[in-house]
């Protein structure tokens, strides 16, 4: 029986192929490698040429960079951090959705699909306003910012299709090697910790990659809750230099950014597919 | 709608709990319009992205190396940058480029007109490796069995090859599917009034943004379990016995 599982697809996922014609992996090489030289160049540049003295575009460009670049750097932290609770929390719930006790079972179950089956944005706009600003426990007083909110957000995301695929890891592991362990008097923890999860574990870590691709081409959507990430910055830019024609120019670049920081983790992603694919 | 509409204007009054749309006919108006502006959202993106993906796995498959090349640049450049950011792109840098002044008024395609092509050309690029992945796990042997049948080439493709398949391709067209309709709601970040979009509007109005939450999100579970139903159902009757999509 198929059942929904979300390995989320994402970046050249699933059975994805890397590109086999010569042509194409020419253009595809060619094309990476310029966006990286843009990428490192325009923002040297910019902090090497006087500002503000020339009205080019690649001048304006190349001056917000840096700036552009440093927002960008915020939507990278945002990535690791939700990622890395996401993770956590999603080991968490998946162990949690193959649990013995039939309540944990359904209740691990119901948070992952409900989290899961939100679209992103609605979970940030609930941290958003559903948080406080601030959190005091007695005389500690913790400040939730923007970013922090966000991130909370995108961790209820990635906890969700974290234990999705961790259920599914679980799952995939042969019912006779759950017998085993049990034959061989192990605990139900000692089962998982020291017979099923390492089994799963080579399987688990290509779709964790493409949730992780999913995690970083989401951040942007902390711009439309007024995060200062990439996004917000690059909009910021253009509107304070009030050119149209840097438009383009500039969304290229933020895209470049992003083309240069997923394209070779989603080759990456692919390779491990191939090398962890279980033949059948 | 007599009774509903007195009970949660009672639960208002008693308790606080404020659903609006549900005894407002106002809000009621526009939260409906917004739940079908997104299902047509949807649909319009579910119905091009499939149409990418069929045509650009077939140029995938092609024999020239030029397209083959083009459509591979797409699928990367596509998957590889954010949809947010693309949709940006589209509306603010396209949209402008495509804005221009006719005898008859100005000439600009709509906010909702620009969701739709950046959605379906985002989900496109993944119906295109759904597609192609499925073309693939089609075994040789059945296009041998086709060959000694005597089969030609487009019969092949046709009668052999396509519906083999698209079967061996729906369980990762669902997820993509499924993806694509949560996505509809980056819509908002360009103002086409869809769900998220009009619930934001009345909360701005009437304060009540948990009541909202908890609806849209209803409102998505609803929808995706629906939508994760029918494609399981579509799977299930399109099943070929000892075929168990490829894996």
């Amino acid at each position: 029986m198929t059942q929904h599982t979300v390995e989320h697809q994402h970046p050249l996922s699933a059975r994805s192929s890397v590109p086999r014609g010569r042509l194409a992996r020419t253009a595809l090489t060619a094309g990476f490698v310029l966006s990286v030289i843009v990428v490192v160049t325009v923002p040297l540049y910019g902090a090497y040429a006087a500002t503000g003295t020339s009205a080019g575009t690649l001048e304006t460009l190349a001056k917000w960079a840096p700036l552009i670049l440093l927002g960008f750097g915020l939507n990278l932290l945002m990535s690791f951090i939700a990622m890395g609770i996401g993770t956590v929390a999603g080991v968490g719930l998946g162990i949690a959705q193959v649990s013995q006790v039939s309540w944990v079972r359904r209740a691990a179950w119901a948070a992952t699909e409900m989290f899961r089956n939100t679209p992103t944005l609605i979970l940030l706009f609930m941290a958003m306003f559903l948080l406080p600003f601030e959190l005091r426990f007695g005389d500690l007083v913790i400040a939730l910012p923007p970013w922090l909110k966000a991130i909370l957000g995108f961790s209820l995301s990635m906890m969700a299709y974290v234990s999705e695929i961790v259920r599914g890891g679980l799952q995939s592991i042969p019912t006779t090697q759950w017998e085993a362990a049990e034959a061989l008097a192990f605990t139900r923890r000692d089962t998982l910790r020291l017979v099923i999860i390492p089994q799963c574990f080579k399987q688990m870590l290509p779709p964790w990659m493409n949730v992780y691709a999913i995690m970083i081409m989401s951040t942007p959507l902390a711009s439309i809750l007024g995060v200062h990430e990439g996004l917000t910055i690059t909009r910021s830019a253009i509107s304070a230099e009030g050119q149209p024609e840097l438009l383009a120019p500039f969304y290229l670049f933020l895209l470049a950014l992003f083309f240069v920081y997923s394209y070779p983790i989603s080759l990456w992603t692919l390779r491990l597919e191939r090398r962890y694919a279980i033949k059948h | 709608m007599f009774g509903i509409d007195d009970w949660f204007r009672r639960l208002y009054d008693t308790s606080g709990i404020n659903f609006t749309y549900l005894y407002d006919a106002y809000d009621r108006g526009r939260f409906l319009a917004g739940i079908v502006l997104t299902l047509e959202l949807a649909a319009i993106c579910i119905i091009a992205s499939i149409v990418i993906g069929v045509v650009g796995a077939a140029l995938h498959g092609s024999r020239f190396r030029v397209t083959n090349a083009l459509v591979r640049g797409y699928v990367a450049l596509f998957r590889n940058t954010p949809p947010l950011v693309q949709l940006f792109f589209f509306f603010f840098v396209l949209g402008g480029l495509l804005t221009f002044k006719t005898p008859y008024g100005t000439f600009q395609l709509s906010n909702f007109t620009w969701a739709a092509i950046s959605l379906s050309v985002y989900y496109g690029s993944f119906n295109i490796e759904n597609f192609r992945a499925g073309i693939e796990s089609v075994p040789r042997t059945m296009v041998q069995a086709a060959e000694a049948l005597g089969y030609r080439k487009g019969q092949i493709y046709l009668y052999v090859i396509l519906p083999l398949a698209f079967r061996f391709s729906l369980p990762a067209l669902g997820n993509t599917l499924v993806s694509l309709v949560k996505a509809t709601s980056l819509a908002y970040a360009i103002a086409v009034p869809e769900v998220l979009y009009v619930s934001s509007e009345i909360w701005s109005d009437q304060l009540n943004v948990p009541e909202m939450m908890v609806t849209i999100m209803v409102f998505y579970v609803t929808l995706v379990s629906i939508m994760v139903y029918a494609i399981h159902r579509f799977e299930k009757r399109l099943r070929i016995p000892g075929y168990s999509a490829g894996r």
